[in-house]
């Protein structure tokens, strides 16, 4: 591999690694919130557990995403550092508020942790909503910059001088607000999701008493309900996300649909392989004019084609696939909480087996998603770093031994997910909601 | 002032805030370990340690966002040379954060963790230091296209381990005043003896580390040496306050125990921060020799400006949380005093 191809791998798989816990990070706080909020109105304990149980989860996750996150933050200048000389003239604000956003969690979860017994139950709620705010503020801060990396605005370029900078200007970019709800309703969508698994899972071992089941069904069943309007709101936001792309990055749409030829009546291609020979997608189903439809809001709408662009300024073809598999599992996960809604209010019936075991892939699904939608959202921008301004050959680092650096991070973030996975699961095993249930009861 | 100085100053401060918290911090770790047999003073380190360790590590991401947002251009140098030191320390951060919360799940790992967190409490400080000496010059490769760090020239230089030993006893020396206070504050008279000992032993020591390291500077670093000496008083006020901290540790109380333990961490942290604006001073004006000034690191004005009310805004804000942190886990019997 060349240097900059190291680059990229290095910094991707530290992404890679740190999204999972920065995505449950987000989501797992709202879902405690939820079940506080519950507790607070039904007065029902169940909910109350839940919280209790879900934060003891999430504080493990976290001594994972902050430190993963410091690295990806350092690693910015470290590896890009072409990148982060333009960073710092221009898109400096949002980095240096989600410091701010930081601090809110990193010291409310610990009044939340530790001073829980001496906080009353008002400033309780505060602080566990003050760290949900801080973590989802966080969020959206940082793809504040990934926006601006996309749809770059605030400052003249030439010669490789920054001129003529506006910070607020280039904090407020055209994308900002799309993108960042994107990443936002998708990151709750993932977390309910997966508090959704743990339900089914739990649901699906049987060996339960009825007050331990009853348990369960109420965790899967926010999951799902939290998760399916979430993944709806997902839906509506990809639908603005084509519309903002098709004014601001045509290539990417382009790249995205495997679409070549700039034309009215674009079709809307599912799966099969761009290939750029033969001018279209091959082997996919074809949905007609429903491309122009999605972008424009009209069937004779017209889109643009790679063609009408230098082959060496085109995205890397595969992106259509991770396209593909963003949308269908999204698409997937709506008609879970679909069948939820069926099954439970039209039906009345229990959930049935095989529907437990369709809701059990949810999590990972969902965390499959979040991460092929950020793999392709950062590959189909190539070969630019910064939107038509900056090359990512021309943001990478020059020198160093990366090769070696790749194979030691990569070997450490294989360790701490597998003892992460098996933390979490010795001590839930340890410490079983049953024996608090028979408690309380 | 201009603006680059008003920048270098904040970005100063940042250094010096992170470089007080995160000693203690991870002198805290090193404490647990050393001292795990000692019920009473590992328990105590280890309780400064879980609320507080998540803000720490927020405060050196502030460092590495402040200085790259106010100097990008000397930020893509020092990123460029330093990439392996640096990604060591991410590393060893990654695991001692990820098994200080594992241990808080499985008490198996409680054990594992005294290693970890002892082992990388020495480790990151001697990482970070080593920083210093290749800021000042001599160590950087200019050969190639593009200025490189050739590790072999770092760590055979007697210049580094005297930064090294320089930085790790001082991380010792404050981690042990500061948590003599802490038990002398949660009324823990075993733990206060241990700690109060150990920082006893180790003042002295701090203190002829840096002489050391004035010392055994490379050629190409003696620059710096003939800039501290125009700051002579600065380095004189900051002896002294080490006298006051130092002496403090004997000085009689009524109830007929030693030391004032709180008058000699706040003479200490002002010992390091006299001692540490002259050294910036001196450091003045590069920030990495000779490539990088402050000047030519500069970010924009319109970009200055913005940051700046961020960070008024911000601390404005912050300064209650703080108060009401400090008040919880530094103050507060009920928590100090946990069986």
């Amino acid at each position: 591999m060349d240097q900059v191809t190291l680059a990229r791998a290095l910094f991707g798989s530290s992404m890679a690694f740190h999204i999972i816990f920065a995505t449950l990070g987000v989501g797992v706080p709202l879902m405690i919130a939820a079940a506080e909020t519950l507790f607070q109105i039904k007065k029902d304990k169940d909910y109350e557990t839940m919280a209790k149980r879900w934060t003891k989860g999430f504080a493990v996750l976290l001594g994972v995403a902050i430190p993963s996150g410091t690295i990806v933050g350092t690693m910015l200048t470290l590896l890009w550092p072409g990148f982060m000389e333009i960073v710092g003239q221009v898109i400096a604000l949002p980095f240096q508020i989600e410091i701010f956003a930081f601090f809110l969690e990193a010291l409310f979860m610990s009044i939340y942790v530790y001073a829980a017994d001496r906080l009353s139950p008002g400033m309780r709620i505060l602080s566990v909503t003050l760290v949900a705010l801080g973590a989802s503020a966080s969020a959206v801060l940082i793809t504040d910059a990934q926006a601006w990396m996309n749809t770059p605005q605030g400052f003249r370029y030439d010669n490789g001088v920054v001129t003529d900078v506006h910070p607020w200007q280039a904090f407020f970019n055209p994308s900002f607000f799309v993108t960042a709800g994107h990443v936002l309703v998708s990151a709750y969508m993932t977390g309910a999701f997966a508090i959704a698994s743990i339900g089914a899972y739990q649901l699906l071992r049987g060996r339960h008493s009825e007050r331990v089941f009853a348990y369960h069904r109420k965790g899967l069943f926010l999951g799902l309900a939290i998760g399916g309007i979430m993944s709806l709101l997902t839906a509506l936001n990809g639908h603005e996300t084509a519309q903002m792309l098709h004014k601001h990055q045509p290539e990417k749409l382009a790249a995205s649909e495997g679409l070549f030829h700039t034309t009215a009546y674009a079709p809307l291609v599912v799966f099969g392989t761009p290939d750029p020979e033969v001018g279209e997608v091959v082997g996919g189903i074809k949905l007609p004019w429903m491309l122009s439809f999605l972008a424009t809001n009209r069937f004779d709408g017209v889109v643009k084609g790679l063609y009408d662009y230098p082959r060496e300024d085109w995205p890397p073809l595969y992106v259509h696939t991770l396209f593909n598999l963003m949308v269908g599992i999204g698409t997937l996960l709506i008609g879970y909480a679909l069948l939820a809604v069926l099954y439970r209010y039209i039906r009345k019936r229990p959930f049935p087996r095989w529907l437990l075991l369709l809701f059990l892939t949810g999590g990972p699904l969902a965390m499959i998603g979040i991460e092929t939608g950020w793999i392709f959202s950062c590959s189909a921008r190539q070969p630019w770093t910064i939107y038509h301004i900056q090359r990512t050959s021309e943001a990478a680092i020059k020198s160093g031994n990366l090769g070696m650096l790749f194979v030691l991070f990569l070997s450490i973030y294989a360790v701490l997910l597998v003892l992460t996975v098996l933390v979490l699961t010795f001590y839930f095993r340890r410490h079983p909601v049953s024996a608090v249930l028979d408690k309380t009861t | 002032m201009d603006n680059s100085t008003i920048a270098i100053v904040i970005i100063w401060g940042m250094v010096f805030i992170y470089s007080i918290l995160g000693s203690i911090d991870f002198g805290a770790g090193f404490w647990a370990m050393v001292y795990k047999t000692d019920a009473n003073a590992g328990k105590i380190a280890n309780r400064y340690l879980s609320p507080s360790w998540e803000v720490t590590n927020v405060f050196l991401v502030l460092l590495v966002v402040s200085l790259a947002a106010f100097f990008p251009h000397s930020a893509g140098i020092l990123g460029t040379i330093l990439i392996v030191p640096v990604c060591l320390v991410l590393l060893l951060l990654l695991i001692r954060s990820a098994f200080l919360v594992y241990s808080f799940s499985v008490k198996a790992y409680g054990r594992v963790l005294n290693i970890v967190s002892g082992l990388t409490g020495l480790l990151i400080p001697g990482l970070l230091v080593s920083v210093l000496p290749v800021t000042l010059g001599g160590f950087i490769d200019t050969a190639g296209e593009h200025p490189s760090l050739p590790l072999g020239r770092l760590f055979s230089s007697p210049s580094l381990y005297a930064h090294v030993g320089f930085g790790l006893s001082v991380e010792l020396f404050l981690s042990a005043l500061f948590l003599a206070d802490y038990s002398h504050e949660a009324e823990n008279r075993e733990a206060y003896r241990l700690f109060r000992r150990a920082a006893i032993g180790l003042g002295p020591t701090a203190l002829g580390m840096a002489l050391l390291t004035a010392f055994t500077m490379v050629p190409e670093a003696h620059w710096i040496v003939e800039n501290m000496q125009r700051q002579a008083p600065w380095f004189l006020l900051s002896v002294a306050a080490f006298a006051v901290g130092y002496t403090a540790l004997w000085w009689k109380r009524r109830d007929g125990g030693h030391g004032f333990p709180r008058v000699a961490v706040i003479s200490v942290v002002a010992q390091l921060g006299l001692a540490s604006y002259a050294y910036g001073a001196a450091h003045m004006p590069y920030i990495v020799y000779p490539f990088s000034t402050v000047e030519r690191g500069f970010t924009n004005d319109a970009m200055f400006y913005s940051l700046l009310g961020g960070y008024v805004v911000g601390a404005l804000v912050f300064l209650p949380v703080f108060y009401l942190f400090w008040r919880l886990f530094l103050k507060d019997k009920r928590y100090l005093k946990t069986e």
